[in-house]
């Protein structure tokens, strides 16, 4: 029997997953966003915006961890991201 | 436009409204620490009704605009002097000045040094980004030596300030130093300095890419990130160097953070017994 899988009753350990909202209109594509990701969820696009700067997409957003580091970094206030879910850890 | 929830805690104390998009270039270190001053004041759970704001002109110097607290955009260099009088005049408020290495050392030099010594409450956040970036790029009293600016076009000859060193030397309480880069550290020294009770200095180290960095070659913001991440080294990093490895570093970390007595107290205090001697002498005419 493995009694050390549910130590003291604690409940498995949670993922957390993310949605990210970008104001496109704000964003001046500097890339710190794209850059410090660690889950690489997301990538400069080649699309304008009417200042004509290129703002961030998103390419895997089922990979974001709802971590806040893009949030963080941001200079313009142009992303952030909200806890969509919590799943159980995987094995 | 994309409507922005309440609930995220930037827009809560931003005049997101109307001010929005910012001025500041893009990959500018401004943004950054302004995020991170407003994490810190949200953590501390302040209103916004308590704190003011103050700053002097400058690319930095432009913070206040964009916050909803109370706010002071005055004179170039002369924010710190603009703070002591708010602070002196209702010691309650919670006062923040925002400073560029131009507007606190070079032509505030003498308010910064002698708000320092008197150890008045003000927290000062410095953003030096080695360079006057709102007017085009001269240099300033922090720009290292052999840099390139429109004032020093063959290379700067002029020895550098160290605003934290100076600061020392000049009896502030709280002085930290860290950059735009370490934004959690930033915010949780600025969160360190605003609780302090007496003078408290950060310095945030800026990437100012549009400016400096193209003057001097020092590639895009992201480069620009990346070489404060490896040459701006936590003191216990820093020590551990040699001293020919430490050419080129620089340390950051809380330097100082001791109690002092405070001005506005003091201040407060002298004012108390002076009237309570006139009250005696009063009482004996009477
Ligand atoms: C009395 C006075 N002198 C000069 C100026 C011009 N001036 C405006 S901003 C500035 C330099 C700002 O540099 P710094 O404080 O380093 O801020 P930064 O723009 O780099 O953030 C100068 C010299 C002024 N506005 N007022
Ligand atoms: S919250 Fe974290 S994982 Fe999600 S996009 Fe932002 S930086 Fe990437
Ligand atoms: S960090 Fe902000 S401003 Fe920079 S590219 Fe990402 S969303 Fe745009
Ligand atoms: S000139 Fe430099 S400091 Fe001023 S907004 Fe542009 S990048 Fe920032």
């Amino acid at each position: 029997m493995r009694y050390w899988e549910v130590p003291f009753g604690k409940e498995k350990p949670k993922t957390p997953i993310g949605e990210i909202h970008i104001l496109k209109e704000r964003c001046k594509g500097c890339g710190f966003c794209v850059e410090y990701c660690p889950k690489d969820v997301l990538e400069m696009s080649d699309e304008f915006n009417s200042k004509g700067y290129h703002p961030p997409k998103i390419v895997n957003e089922e990979n974001c961890v709802n971590c806040g580091l893009c949030e963080m970094i941001c200079p313009e206030f142009s992303i952030w991201c909200t806890l969509k879910e919590e799943v159980a850890l995987e094995n | 436009m994309q409507k922005i929830p309440q609930k995220i805690i930037h827009n809560k104390y931003l005049r997101h409204r109307k001010k929005f998009p910012h001025v500041w270039c893009p990959g500018c270190s401004n943004g950054i620490v302004l995020g991170a001053v407003i994490r810190a004041v949200a953590e501390l759970e302040w209103k916004r009704s308590d704190i003011t704001m103050v700053s002097g002109i400058g690319c930095s110097s432009r913070m206040p605009v964009y916050v909803d607290f109370n706010t002071l955009h005055t004179l170039h260099g002369r924010a710190i002097a603009f703070a002591t009088g708010v602070k002196l005049f209702k010691p309650e408020l919670k006062v923040i000045v925002v400073t560029g290495d131009g507007d606190a050392t070079a032509i505030g030099g003498n308010h910064f040094i002698h708000a320092a010594r008197r150890n008045i409450d003000l927290t000062v956040i410095l953003l030096n980004n080695y360079i006057y970036g709102m007017t085009g790029g001269q240099y300033s009293p922090t720009t290292p030596i052999g840099d390139r600016t429109t004032t020093t076009p063959y290379g700067n000859i002029d020895p550098a300030f160290d605003i934290c060193e100076l600061a020392l030397g000049a009896g502030a309480a709280f002085v930290a130093r860290t950059t735009a880069y370490h934004a959690t550290e930033a915010q949780t020294f600025i969160k360190k300095a605003l609780v302090h009770k007496g003078f408290s200095l950060v310095e945030i180290i800026c990437a100012c890419p549009i400016i400096y960095g193209r003057m001097n070659k020092k590639g895009d913001a992201p480069a620009m990130m990346k070489s404060m991440k490896e040459n701006i080294l936590s003191i216990k990093a820093y020590e551990k160097l040699t001293e020919e490895q430490k050419e080129g570093k620089i340390k950051r970390g809380i330097f100082r953070e001791v109690i002092k007595p405070e001005y506005t107290e003091e201040y407060d205090k002298l004012v108390k017994s002076l009237q309570a001697s006139i009250g005696e002498v009063d009482n004996d005419r009477t």
